[in-house]
């Protein structure tokens, strides 16, 4: 086998790759509701993992290297999470009558 | 052709590549808090406007935002092909593929032109050509603001990893990279595959929602 041929696992992620967008394509004509987002979304996170693990060659890095990547990641999770929790409650919590002064 | 040596703050090459790869995922790591302040904000205005959102997300160019997806995807896939045969020498054909995904990033930016000048003349460009009315007139401005912003950030990476992808394929065909030395090349392709994750989450965010009503 020549040096240059692309490996077999790069190849199986390009196609799973281009399989998943087809699949996310097609879920979001469904009549799935609030499944729908749920839906894209987690065919967004499949193929970031793929793109991630394998074409970033982060599933052969060391544990310093995975810590770092994953940083961002973990400070958005916060972020996303507490900023959120916000605006998702709020409907919960009408504003009352202004305090008496 | 002279053996590359190892800066001197660096005990070897290896050392070297880990660190310039650490630091590669130190700046991503940056870039996904700049890229998540704006899906922050797109996600608490699409719970205030949980419709509007859908209505307005429904107006965008499904056809083209896909094409696109699988064009930068692709050029991913090239890109992580370069990296690997680059490193065993066969920098000539590596920066070919290089030179590939580059030209496909060119192609993603002239699809983006389209699509943008569909929506210019559709008024749904805010600021410069915006017409809307009815009770999802706010939140269709709103999503477009985001989507306008979004994607156009994204397109200044684009082009950036265009320039990037051109040079260090000269410098692939030049025979620059080697299992010992390449660092540039391997981090030039992370800076590449990150650019497509983004475009795969603002992919999900701005062409899938309410489709299916």
């Amino acid at each position: 086998m020549k040096r240059w041929y692309p490996p077999r696992v790069l190849v199986f992620s390009w196609a799973g790759l281009l399989a998943l967008l087809a699949l996310t394509v097609f879920g979001a004509y469904q009549p799935l509701g609030a499944f729908n987002t749920a839906l894209a979304l987690t065919i967004a996170v499949c193929k970031a993992l793929i793109v991630v693990s394998i074409f970033m060659e982060l599933r052969e890095r060391n544990a310093l290297t995975i810590a770092f990547a994953s940083a961002g990641f973990f400070w958005l999770a916060i972020m996303l999470w507490l900023a959120l929790a916000d605006f998702v409650t709020r409907p919960n919590f009408p504003p009352g009558p202004p305090p008496l002064t | 052709m002279h053996e590359p040596q190892p800066a001197m703050q660096f005990v070897d090459l290896r050392q070297q590549n880990d660190v310039a790869q650490l630091g590669m995922w130190v700046f991503l790591a940056t870039e996904v808090l700049f890229f998540g302040g704006l899906i922050l904000a797109y996600s608490a205005y699409r719970i205030g406007y949980s419709s509007g959102f859908a209505q307005a997300a429904a107006r965008t160019e499904i056809a083209i935002g896909t094409a696109n997806t699988a064009v930068l995807l692709t050029s991913s896939f090239l890109v992580a092909w370069a990296v690997l045969i680059a490193r065993q020498r066969e920098g000539r054909i590596a920066g070919l593929l290089l030179w590939g995904a580059a030209l496909l990033g060119l192609v993603f930016l002239a699809l983006k032109g389209i699509e943008y000048s569909i929506e210019y003349r559709a008024h749904l460009l805010p600021g410069l050509s915006f017409a809307a009315s009815g009770p999802q007139a706010q939140a269709t401005h709103l999503f477009f603001a985001f989507y306008f912003i979004a994607t156009g950030l994204h397109a200044v990476h684009v082009a950036v990893g265009i320039v990037v992808l051109v040079v260090i394929g000269i410098r692939a065909r030049q025979g620059a990279y080697s299992e010992r030395y390449h660092a540039p090349i391997t981090v030039a392709g992370l800076y590449w595959h990150f650019v497509d994750v983004v475009w795969i989450f603002l992919f999900a965010l701005i062409y899938l929602p309410g489709r299916s009503s």
